[in-house]
């Protein structure tokens, strides 16, 4: 069974569709990299995955159940920008996840449960490199540095997929190589599945084991919106081996 | 030639500059004052400097045999007393609603319009039913600062929480936050250096009701002496008074802006 499973997916606002006919199945441990042009659904896709959106007509099944319409902690996400509490210090940030699950009303642990849940925040800074900036502001820290630290608060939790919206959108490309190089790392380590949106062509293919590029299949020049978007392309990786590219099967009519 | 917009004065320069209208205003003050004593030397109208000094000085020293009391020292006890409690209310008022209206998009629904309501009275024109509702105590003056500053206090505050990024409240849910932990832990913190700031904005229209009401109905505090012996047209006390009450806003805006600066770090972006 797959881990993340779409079966004509369409979403529409009003007369509007954003997305139509997505069916595709996602498993675990896959790198899924999500490319298209701007206005294309990439974001759609990914708030779907979150449960920030709900699909008006098809399901999303997690773990073959149909997924609720609202964020829960069994999805990790990192955006481009503010993905971290700028009033918490860093290890406050990656703190967070964990006295969220372990403290529903007050929100903070104590005594014995607060240190075990700080070794294991340190544990998680200290796998993102971010071991020596524990006690300062978000705001006192790089570009770079953020997306590390919301990798990391993300991660502590454990997340069944994490989603990446455009993570490294914001970077010197310098230290975006450096973040491949993390992501990869974590991706291994962990075991993780990740669905990341990106820009970048040459990203989706340096990190991904499987490429899917959205945009439309029809475009009606007078009416642009009344058709969707759907995996146009699906290709995926055969790692050290080449890309074995292979456009999808043409969808049967809905 | 530089452009005027980019005439920048050093920090002593700014300090020198900034003196000069000061000096001018107290200079002009006193040579009217130096020309009408010339003509007059009963003249109360614009008293002169030293008058001024030795009618502070009786008001801050001397003990009243009325009320046994220094004037000056219970007219700012009963004075700052009421516009402590008006402030404390009103920010209790809009730290609880604010965050409910910020974090909620139901409470919004419900009460946004209610406080938009309130928010539109003149605070003035309920006084007399704050009067006529709770006596002529204490409790109607401090029920009119409050009333007067709370509505734009919860409207700033709802705002800045409604404004903050929806990515901060979608991680939090990922992260296993529920409501309440959303509220407290992620928009409550934010809120505070914005509850600083609006407080401070609200300090002119809070003394402005303390003064009001003072006048209207009272006896005892800063508004209620500059409106009795207004009676004698007595300015040598007038005008030493509402230097002391110029004198406590700056004090508490100084306060309210170390606050600021000391207990949230993170929203002025400063090294520790």
């Amino acid at each position: 069974m797959s881990l993340l499973e779409f079966s004509n997916v369409w979403v529409e606002y009003g007369a509007k569709v954003v997305l139509e006919r997505v069916s595709l199945a996602i498993e675990e441990g896959a790198f899924i990299s999500v490319v298209g042009p701007s206005g294309a659904g990439k974001s759609t896709f990914l708030r779907l995955i979150l449960g920030q959106e709900a699909p008006s007509r098809g399901r999303v099944l997690l773990d073959g159940v149909p997924m609720a319409a609202e964020c829960g902690p069994d999805r990790g996400v990192v955006f481009q920008r503010y993905s971290v509490f700028p009033h918490l210090t860093v290890i406050g940030n990656v703190l967070f996840g964990l006295e969220c699950a372990a403290a529903p009303v007050l929100g903070r642990l104590f005594g014995a449960r607060r240190r075990a849940a700080l070794a294991e925040a340190g544990a998680m800074l200290d796998a993102v490199g971010l071991g020596h900036a524990r006690d300062q502001y978000p705001a006192q820290l790089s570009g770079g540095m953020q997306q590390r630290l919301a990798l990391a608060q993300a991660l502590v939790k454990h997340p069944r997929v994490l989603l990446l919206d455009e993570p490294f959108g914001a970077l010197d490309p310098g230290i975006r190589v450096d973040m491949h190089d993390l992501v990869t790392q974590l991706w291994r380590d962990h075991g993780l599945t990740v669905v990341m949106v990106t820009h970048d062509i040459a990203e989706a293919f340096k990190l991904g084991t499987r490429v899917l590029a959205f945009d439309k299949r029809r475009h009606d020049p007078h009416a642009p919106h009344r058709y969707g978007a759907t995996a146009t392309y699906d290709v995926p990786l055969l790692r050290k081996t080449g890309t074995v590219p292979a456009p999808l099967a043409p969808t049967p009519p809905a | 030639m530089t452009r005027l917009i980019n005439l920048r004065p050093s920090r002593r320069g700014r300090v020198i500059a900034g003196a000069v209208p000061i000096l001018l205003l107290a200079l002009t003050y006193a040579i009217a004052a130096a020309l009408r004593h010339a003509d007059n030397p009963a003249d109360k109208v614009l008293p002169t400097v030293g008058a001024m000094a030795s009618a502070a000085w009786r008001m801050a020293s001397q003990v009243d045999p009325v009320t046994g009391q220094i004037t000056l020292l219970a007219d700012t006890i009963a004075s700052l007393s009421r516009l402590g409690a008006g402030l404390a209310l009103a920010t209790v008022t809009a730290l609880t609603l604010g965050l409910l209206l910020g974090v909620m998009p139901l409470a919004r629904a419900i009460l946004g319009p209610v406080i938009t309501v309130i928010a539109v009275i003149p605070p003035i024109a309920v006084l007399p039913i704050l009067f006529i509702a709770l006596g002529l105590g204490e409790a109607a003056k401090i029920a009119l600062i409050a009333i007067g500053i709370a509505p734009y206090m919860t409207r700033d505050l709802a705002a800045h929480v409604a404004g903050l990024p929806s990515e901060q409240f979608i991680k939090a849910q990922t992260l296993g936050a529920n409501s309440w932990v959303v509220a407290i832990r992620v928009a409550l913190p934010q809120m505070m250096p914005r509850l600083i700031e609006t407080l401070r904005f609200s300090m002119g229209p809070a003394w402005v009701f303390l003064i009001a009401a003072e006048a209207i109905a009272s006896d005892v505090g800063l508004g209620y002496r500059i409106f009795l012996v207004r009676r004698y047209l007595a300015m040598d006390i007038i005008l030493p008074y509402v230097a002391w009450i110029s004198l406590l806003a700056i004090a508490s805006d100084a306060l309210l802006q170390w606050i600021a600066r000391a207990g949230f770090p993170w929203a002025h972006g400063e090294k520790r």
